[in-house]
């Protein structure tokens, strides 16, 4: 079984695993790290929005073998210990979450987002195409908006 | 107020926290060093089921041709909801440890609707202690609570408002009992704040420190009864969720999230058409031998198998050779269903001669409740006992029925029920829990299983494909019969709501003893808030062997949204405004008020660019009404959306408008969804759809980057509120839709092509 070496949120991780393993179930099943969520397993809902080397992927079609020796963040990795991240606390200032199951990714989508541009337009909200079944879409929207302002 | 919970919010859970030892039915885990338990025998329950007096009460002189109160205005199903609760409200379990932390056990289930914050702060309000202090946890499926632990018909607040205050100020005044003994003080001289007890003399004493001495059963304690809703200081206003930090952070556990020793990695290799069967497994050995595979099982819904990790597992569920049986269903396909539902909703038979009548037939396609959490439990069932993990909306009917199942006693299976991403009606069934449950008898060792997105879709339940023949007629300007035929595939409801109808039937208004079960969920839930003369809605059932469920609001998206319609068609055949028009016609002023507020806020009537428009709709139902007015641009056909939305809500008293304005915005997206491009195409016993790039539930670029949400003040009691925003959303946009196109909508989603190569089966 082949080895694979990356850090999992600042953390250096060995596993033994398939080397077409998705990285969805290494982190989650191997790990134990299980903020990324399941929701279709072909890049489509992004619920498992998560970052390599800072940008976003969808851990459920990244292979294992992709993130060797590369730093993965997930929704874990975010706050600075009890320290959250401007985009989670316009999440919580905007009370965005109701099942709270695709707000990870959603969250992991935003703070990518807001790393490409400072000052993300209509379009680039649109753009984001994780699902909310919940429909939560509004207060999202409004959170990027105020996180990207405060983050300025 | 940014309250932070630790992970114990909201389920039970393996490790940790053993909050799950503390139900009434005694203590399973080892002794607390102290506590106070309240197992409150509430005094007297106003549970008097109100006559819809709303409906009831004199009107202002209208020249409109008045309609009698339907059996929803009567006694609605929420109503029979809390008749059947009744016996059992009292079985509340809430406790005060002594390091202050009240810990109250709800039963219910928190999907995303924020109950478990809206309890919190009813807990909070009665104790007053703060909001930080109270600890929400799920219950587990506890069988003496009989009909008061099921999830729905936007239910929850309204049937316990009153039980939680109750038990919460009864361990209010046994902690100020106990101040009072500790301070030889008469307890009407103390009071209660910031949670803690105070004496006029400055003293103060923390729930913490009282929590044991309040425990004694020989306490003299006054007679407790809740505040008064004017002095409410919490309740009533804006709240931002418990489980919000959780959430952001990724330590809000859902069942596939639970660390349940030794349970592996499961999923389901299921059949080509729904109901089918499995009869062979070809390469049984070859399978078994994939790496990470451990156990290959055959059950009654599909081939499973069980892995070290989920991509193990689903590998060799994509290897399995399987030889399938037949459904009930593989015959079927649109076509054939829309003309068994047409056939049993024909046009009224006698057209009107001396009236003028609208004529108008509705078609809805089967829709999935595709919450982002599939379907999924954790299940570890030995010989002699059983633990099940899962998103259950109604856990006592789960646990009989996998207890018996499993050939085990009831109270051998403890099922644990678990905070769940989502469920719109989904979770309450519990087909995962039963599937995980025979698996892990079936392999002997604890299973994690998960569905597919794509067996979710598919092999899920949905919402029942329905057709509709509206017809009203008028003249001299007055609205003389509104006469709407529904027929609808069979909705399944056996889980557990036929036992509370026939346990409540005594309640039901006269002519509705002998309905059928499904009749009667529809004439307490459906009903016109119009004077539209003589009034008649009716459901015709048409079984199809497809698997079914409530899906947000049961009948009324379709049945409403599709009467909102006409009620626009009719206006228009009267030369009147839409908003006009059913200021005119609507039944009273509390109706009128949340029209008035989104024609106000929403400026209804100002221009706007050709193809796009206003559209306005309007739904009451479980003592709640809301008004919703969107617009819509349909100047690109490939992407209509709706771009902005105003809406009004009267639940009679919000417990916290925050949430209230999330479950509406959710609400409003459901509709947006099912309006015009979320649906389900059957074919040969299957749906072709089979991830969300197929059943198109709205993206953020559907969306409208415009909402404004009002909740109106306080008036009353709770009304329901979870399932309010659907039907007036869907007559909004429709209605808007057909304003900017000059069409008249007809078959939902409005945008149903099939722009995707299916799945294979």
């Amino acid at each position: 079984m082949p080895s694979h070496t990356f850090t999992v949120n600042g953390r250096s991780v060995t596993v033994d695993a398939p080397d077409d393993l998705p990285l969805l179930w290494v982190l989650r099943d191997l790990l134990g790290v299980r903020g990324p969520k399941y929701g279709c397993g072909v890049d489509v809902c992004k619920a498992c929005t998560s970052h390599l080397d800072g940008a976003d992927i969808r851990p459920c079609v990244v292979p294992v073998r992709e993130a060797a020796g590369r730093e993965v963040t997930t929704i874990e990795g975010l706050a600075d210990g009890d320290t959250l991240h401007p985009v989670q606390e316009a999440w919580l200032e905007q009370d965005v979450a109701q099942c709270g199951f695709c707000q990870p990714g959603q969250i992991m989508a935003a703070v990518a987002l807001l790393k490409r541009t400072s000052e993300p337009t209509d379009a680039d909200l649109d753009a984001i195409a994780n699902i909310c079944r919940c429909g939560t879409y509004f207060r999202i929207r409004e959170a990027i908006r105020s996180a990207a302002a405060k983050m300025r | 107020m940014m309250p932070a919970h630790g992970p114990d919010q909201g389920s039970s859970t393996p490790t940790g926290d053993r909050d799950r030892t503390d139900g009434a039915a005694g203590e399973r885990g080892p002794a607390r060093r102290s506590f106070l338990t309240a197992l409150i025998a509430a005094p007297t329950l106003a549970l008097a089921t109100r006559i819809g007096a709303d409906a009831l009460a004199p009107q202002p002189a209208h020249a409109v041709v008045p309609s009698l109160p339907a059996p929803a205005d009567l006694v609605d199903l929420g109503d029979l909801f809390i008749v059947a609760g009744a016996p059992t409200a009292h079985l509340l379990v809430l406790r005060v440890e002594t390091d202050g932390i009240i810990h109250f056990r709800l039963p219910r289930t928190e999907v995303g609707q924020g109950l478990t914050t809206a309890v919190a702060m009813l807990v909070a309000e009665e104790l007053d202690a703060p909001l930080d202090d109270v600890r929400i946890a799920l219950e587990d499926a506890r069988p003496e609570l009989l009909f008061n632990q099921l999830t729905g018909s936007s239910n929850s607040i309204r049937s316990l408002y009153g039980p939680v205050r109750q038990t919460a100020a009864t361990a209010r005044a046994r902690l100020v009992a106990a101040a009072a003994r500790s301070w030889d003080l008469p307890a009407r001289t103390l009071t209660t704040r910031d949670g803690a007890v105070h004496a006029p003399d400055g003293r103060s004493a923390p729930y913490g420190s009282l929590a044991e001495a309040a425990a004694d059963p020989g306490l003299p304690v006054l007679p407790a009864a809740p505040k008064p809703a004017d002095r409410h200081t919490l309740v009533g206003r804006p709240q931002n969720r418990i489980d919000a930090r959780a959430m952001v952070t990724g330590r809000q556990q859902y069942t596939l999230d639970l660390d349940v020793p030794g349970a592996k990695p499961c999923v389901l290799r299921r059949p080509p058409t729904l109901g089918g069967t499995v009869r062979s497994v070809a390469n049984l050995a070859a399978v078994r031998a994939m790496p990470g595979v451990l156990h290959v099982v055959t059950v009654r819904t599909g081939v499973a198998v069980v892995a070290e990790t989920f991509g193990q597992a689903l590998d060799a569920r994509a290897a399995l050779d399987v030889g399938w049986g037949p459904g009930p269903a593989d015959a079927l396909s649109d076509a054939d269903i829309r003309s068994r539902l047409r056939a049993a909703a024909p046009p009224p038979l006698l057209p009107p001669l001396l009236t003028g009548h609208v004529d108008a037939e509705f078609d809805f396609a089967f829709v999935s409740h595709a919450p982002l959490e599939t379907n999924c439990a954790v299940a570890d069932v030995r010989s002699d006992r059983a633990e099940i993990w899962s998103g259950l909306k109604s856990p006592i009917v789960a646990k009989q029925t996998i207890a018996a199942e499993l050939g085990l006693p009831a109270d051998k299976v403890t099922v644990h029920v678990v905070q769940a991403g989502g469920s719109f009606g989904r979770r309450l069934f519990f087909d995962a829990a039963l599937e995980a449950a025979l698996v892990s008898k079936a392999c002997g060792r604890p299973v994690r299983l998960m569905w597919t997105r794509i067996d979710d879709t598919r092999h899920g339940r949905m919402r029942p494909a329905s057709h509709h023949h509206v017809r009203a007629t008028y003249a001299l300007g007055q609205v003389l019969s509104f006469q709407h035929r529904v027929a609808s595939a069979e909705t399944d409801f056996r889980h557990g709501l036929g036992e509370m109808l026939t346990a409540t039937a005594a309640s039901l208004p006269a002519g509705l003893g002998n309905a059928t079960f499904a009749q009667t969920l529809f004439l307490t839930t459906v009903k016109s808030p119009y004077h539209f003369g003589l009034t008649t809605q009716s459901l015709t059932e048409v079984p199809t062997g497809i698997p079914t469920g409530s899906w947000r609001s049961v009948y009324s998206a379709n049945t409403r949204g599709a009467e909102e319609i006409v009620v626009d068609e009719l206006a228009a055949r009267l030369g009147k405004d839409p908003v006009a028009f059913r200021r005119e016609f609507l039944k009273n002023n509390a109706q009128r008020a949340v029209l008035d507020k989104v024609a106000a806020e929403g400026e209804w009537g100002r221009a706007l660019p050709e193809g796009c428009a206003q559209g306005v709709g309007f739904h009451e139902e479980y003592e709640s009404r809301t008004a919703c007015l969107v617009e819509i641009d349909t100047r690109d056909p490939e992407h209509v959306r709706v771009t902005k939305a105003v809406i009004a809500a009267d639940v009679g008293r919000p417990v916290n408008p925050r949430g209230l304005e999330a479950q509406l915005l959710g609400g409003l997206t459901d509709a947006i969804s099912t309006t015009l491009r979320a649906g389900l195409h059957i074919d040969k016993g299957l749906p072709l759809e089979g991830s969300y790039s197929q059943f198109h539930y709205a993206r953020q670029r559907d969306t409208p980057t415009d909402v404004r949400i009002f909740v109106m003040p306080a008036s009353g009691e709770p009304g329901g509120a979870g399932e309010l925003g659907v039907p007036a959303a869907v007559g909004a946009i429709a209605n808007a839709y057909a304003r900017a196109t000059g069409t008249k909508p007809r078959s939902f989603p409005l945008d149903f092509d099939v722009d995707f190569t299916p799945y294979p089966r």
